[in-house]
């Protein structure tokens, strides 16, 4: 089950906590994977780390022109894309009285925008092969919404719904399109909440615990393998429960 | 006929899966040879591959029969 072998997958934000998780999962599933990000060196040591069946591309999500060089030279590589995982994810958190313009720009050009484009690209490339997956990471708070995060809230909620349409549109060509979204994960992100946040996050956690990255990645195998072919235009939210739908 | 409607008719036949008799000058792709929405954006995208050329959005609206991407291509392929 969840066989991989032979399938190519570019992964964007391959160097933070749930995107090498995702790189890694798939590639030990048999996948040839593209790790993408803006931090050369560690890609380099996370393509190291994984052997053979890796490619490594640079790529700034928050420029267009990165982003439109990104899914072929990907293909290029791998000669081919079936899995595209728009993993790569930015906060710019702040009161929304207080949230300034580029704040908001930058994150829905990176979280959404750039999801947008890579799609684009990539389904222009599976829909020629009759086969294709797409796995957003969206997050819990696309859902529910979260004080400070009027920003990051917009764009992963924009990816849920950027998600169905999709979907929908490219369902025939046995392309199918779907969303992840995590909840509380350690994480770089995670991180750098203070033990108070931590301790009011675990509270509001039926699991009573922070999730961790191969939970995500595991999700990510699964609606990127042949077997979840019927599923497609869903949000698999995982999340410990803290947030049921 | 000519190099180009041959081609054309080719990709055609390949992509939609139709009879090649069918595939007539005056055959619209969408209500003549049963293609969607889907079917026409990959026909431009296979005749853009196959003539080497870029066909715009508002040209490609045009293009709604067999004739018009022969008419098309014939003027604007190198």
């Amino acid at each position: 089950m969840f066989d991989l072998s032979g399938r190519k997958a570019l992964v964007t934000g391959a160097t933070g906590g749930i995107g090498g998780a995702i790189a890694r999962a798939l590639h030990a599933q048999g996948a040839t994977v593209t790790l993408s990000g803006t931090r050369r060196a560690a890609l380099d040591e996370l393509a190291a780390s994984l052997g053979e069946r890796v490619h490594v591309v640079e790529a700034n999500l928050s420029d267009k022109d990165s982003v439109e060089a990104l899914v072929p030279a990907a293909e290029s590589a791998m000669e081919g894309l079936d899995i595209l995982v728009n993993n790569a994810g930015v906060t710019k958190d702040n009161l929304f009285m207080r949230m300034k313009d580029d704040e908001w720009d930058t994150v829905l050009a990176v979280n959404l925008t750039a999801a947008f484009r890579l799609s684009r690209a990539a389904v222009k490339t599976m829909i020629r092969r009759r086969y294709g997956r797409i796995v957003n990471i969206g997050s819990v708070v696309g859902s529910t919404g979260n004080p400070g995060q009027g920003n990051y809230a917009a764009s992963k909620a924009g990816l849920i719904g950027m998600t169905k349409a999709l979907a929908a549109e490219v369902a025939s060509r046995n392309i199918t399109v779907n969303c992840v979204a995590p909840g509380f994960i350690e994480s770089p992100m995670t991180d750098v909440l203070n033990e108070k946040q931590r301790e009011g996050i675990l509270g509001t956690i039926p699991m009573g615990r922070l999730g961790q990255g191969g939970e995500i990645a595991s999700s990510v195998v699964y609606l990127a393998s042949t077997e979840a072919g019927y599923v497609t235009g869903h949000t698999l939210h995982v999340n410990g429960g803290m947030a049921m739908f | 006929m000519s190099d180009v409607a041959d081609r054309v008719k080719k990709i055609v036949v390949e992509h939609l899966g139709v009879e090649a008799d069918k595939v007539t000058d005056n055959a619209n792709f969408i209500d003549d040879l049963g293609a969607d929405s889907l079917d026409t954006v990959e026909l431009v995208m296979a005749f853009e591959e196959e003539f080497n050329v870029e066909i715009p959005d508002d040209a490609a609206e045009t293009i709604v029969t067999v004739g018009d991407a022969i008419k098309f291509l014939e003027k604007n392929a190198a």
